[in-house]
């Protein structure tokens, strides 16, 4: 029967401004979710102190009360207020604070380029892992999945430990140990958005792969990729003190606070306390980023 | 030519072949679909031999049970699946053929618009954006892309500065549905497939939107291949309908003689089933008995015989032909009982 149909159809004009009525204000993922951050006060506060962590770092030279690589063989693990030392100072008599001070900034770095690196390549890999077919599909996860076999701690002493230690051999080898894992989370977010219909309409209205991939999968890979780099800040600062400590990482005389660590092991009797510093440092910027990410992560999971 | 969302004159500017050549010929389409886990080399025959004609200025609705095949049948149309054999003809073209017409200029001219009306929009995107992308890709400029989605969102009547702005999460169905419209029609298609488009709307935003396509229909000019297993809306909105069965057409023919009399034991079934308001309209004949068989191992002979009131042995031996049809006012069905010497007992009395 038609009739229940040609009645409705009748009754309601074509024209009706049935859809012009709700008003709602109109916000965009991005601005709802900064809305949601700037209401998170744990967030925000923790935030917060990442900044003062990072506005040091950037800063150390104006903020430092003394140079991170002067000497004294007088002033060797001097307690806190030691002769204008607010820290007192190391097992060579360098000034506590300027070397964590100056120690953040290692610390970032690591933290941050290693992150970015695996990011960019891991991403992209995923991306066309996600997007290509089949046989592109195994062969970039598979390879992927090998390094996924060992433990990260693991896989990042044996790079280094083969290539030598130093920064720079450092950072390569954090990256190699991230990016096999971007490249799953960019895999896993580009499939999921693959098959969805509106990938293929696009399809269907003429575009081309790679724009599609740029308008259609890249907005929606780019949440799951940032929340989970996000994450992975606070890990690669661990394991580059580790490296560090391990002596595969940053050499000394350079303050970095996993080497500091390892060398003021020796004094952990006599200044017990100057021995924690470091890994207070190390413990605070970390839980630091951590919280930050969760709160982002948060913000960020939003049922749209 | 000026934009092309404007109402076109009569005369379509890429019309080929006049009024009287088909705007489709589908001739025996096959998709199969590798399954796993069914046994080595076992297939879904989701569209097995789907052969019709689409004419010009008309709307073609495509029924059937869901599983049927029908929306393979409409991404094999648009290629966005590839067809394992078969041939596609647009407006006189073979479709993929050097001499014919390449997929990207069908895509140009035939559009979709998608089942799901919130899969088929990207949830990050303004839906302005969403309906720009069309015209965009097809070499459009910014500006004049947005002008296009602006007015195509007027069109099927929504405020372009009230909605346009919007992400997909905050419109209603209909309103989601309205934009997938206006999204198809933005790259200004001579042909909609509407793939079950106001299944997911409630009675009276289904009218709206009823309402909506056929006001389209007439002011752009456009042909339509309406799917839905909604026998009230299609025969609505539908000039000639076609009954798909297990990837197969069983009936083709005009909606009001379909309607009327249909001439396939299933079509009857599928129109006996459906609710009817009016008592004394009520059919006698039995609804649909059992579960539709696997499109895996389908029966075989004529594929409807295992749950046909009227099987006899030689629906198990022969797969019965949908036969020719002429033009729009053909009516055939692929039923032994059609065919006077098909030997069933009921031998030319459908
Ligand atoms: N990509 C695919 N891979 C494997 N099998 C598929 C695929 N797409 C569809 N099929 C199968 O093909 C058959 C037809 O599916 P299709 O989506 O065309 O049905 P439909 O008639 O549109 O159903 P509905 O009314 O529920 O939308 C189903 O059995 C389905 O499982
Ligand atoms: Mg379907």
């Amino acid at each position: 029967m038609n009739k229940p149909v040609a009645l409705a159809v009748a009754e309601i004009p074509a024209d009706s401004d049935f859809d012009g009525a709700p008003a709602t204000k109109v916000r965009g993922y991005w601005q709802s979710v900064g809305y949601r951050l700037r209401h998170d006060w744990v967030t925000l506060g923790f935030g917060v102190i990442v900044l003062l962590i990072v506005l040091a770092a950037v800063f150390a030279p104006l903020i430092a009360p003394f140079s991170p690589y002067a000497q004294s063989i007088i002033g060797r693990l001097k307690p806190f207020g030691w002769r204008g030392h607010p820290w007192g100072t190391d097992e060579l008599g360098r000034d506590m604070m300027s070397r964590l001070i100056y120690g953040g900034r290692i610390s970032l770095m690591m933290g941050l380029v290693p992150v970015v690196i695996a990011t960019m390549i891991g991403g992209t890999l995923g991306v066309i892992g996600g997007f290509a077919g089949k046989v592109a599909n195994t062969a970039i996860m598979r390879t992927m999945d090998v390094f996924y076999a060992f433990p990260s701690i693991l896989l990042a002493v044996a790079i280094s430990g083969a290539m030598g230690g130093g920064i720079v051999n450092g950072i390569i080898s954090l990256s190699l140990v991230f990016t096999p894992a971007m490249c799953r989370v960019a895999e896993t977010a580009t499939a999921q958005v693959k098959n969805l219909d509106y990938i293929e309409a696009a399809r269907a209205s003429g575009a081309g792969t790679l724009t599609i991939i740029r308008h259609h999968v890249l907005g929606n890979v780019l949440g799951p990729v940032f929340i989970y780099a996000s994450s992975l800040v606070s890990v690669s600062i661990l394991l580059a003190s580790g490296l560090s400590f391990l002596g595969l990482g940053v050499q000394p005389p350079e303050p970095d606070w996993g080497l500091m660590l390892s060398t003021l092991r020796q004094s952990l009797y006599v200044d017990p306390l100057g021995c924690a510093l470091p890994g207070i440092a190390i413990f605070i910027t970390s839980i630091c980023f951590n919280l930050v990410s969760d709160g982002i992560r948060a913000a960020m999971d939003v049922r749209i | 030519m000026s934009a092309t969302v404007q109402a076109k004159p009569y005369v379509d500017g890429r019309d080929r072949g006049g009024a009287a050549q088909p705007m489709l010929i589908a001739k025996e389409l096959q998709r199969h679909f590798k399954v796993k886990g069914a046994g080595k080399g076992a297939v879904v025959r989701a569209v097995d031999g789907v052969s019709f004609t689409l004419f010009k200025g008309e709307t073609l609705g495509v029924v059937g049970e869901s599983g049927c095949g029908k929306s393979t049948l409409a991404r094999v149309l648009l290629h966005l699946v590839l067809p394992d054999s078969g041939d596609l003809v647009f407006d006189g073209d073979t479709v993929g053929e050097t001499r014919g017409i390449s997929v990207a200029d069908l895509r140009r001219q035939v559009q979709m618009v998608f089942q799901d009306s919130y899969s088929s929009l990207n949830p990050r995107m303004p839906v302005q954006d969403s309906v720009a992308f069309g015209p965009m890709v097809n070499g459009k400029s910014k500006a004049e892309s947005r002008r296009i989605a602006q007015d195509i969102l007027v069109k099927v009547g929504l405020r372009p500065d009230l909605f346009g702005p919007r992400y997909p999460h905050e419109l209603s169905g209909g309103q989601k549905q309205r934009v997938n419209i206006a999204r198809a029609l933005a790259v200004g298609p001579r042909m909609v497939i509407l793939d079950e488009a106001v299944s997911a709307l409630d009675k009276s935003v289904e009218a709206q939107v009823l309402n909506l396509l056929r006001e389209l229909k007439r002011t752009l000019n456009l042909t339509y291949l309406f799917i839905s297993h909604d026998l009230n809306v299609v025969r609505y909105i539908s000039d000639r309908v076609l009954v798909m069965y297990l990837g197969q057409v069983v009936e083709l023919g005009p909606a009001a003689d379909v309607f009327a009399k249909a001439r396939h034991p299933y079509t009857q079934a599928l129109l006996g089933s459906r609710l009817s308001m009016d008592s004394s309209k009520r059919i006698e004949s039995p609804p649909i008995v059992g579960d539709p068989p696997s499109p895996i191992n389908p029966p075989s002979g004529c594929r409807f015989r295992t749950r046909c009131p009227h099987a006899e042995a030689v629906c198990e031996a022969e797969m019965p032909t949908l036969g020719q049809w002429e033009d729009r006012s053909s009516h055939v069905a692929a039923c032994h009982m059609t065919n006077a010497q098909s030997g069933h007992s009921l031998a030319g009395t459908a």
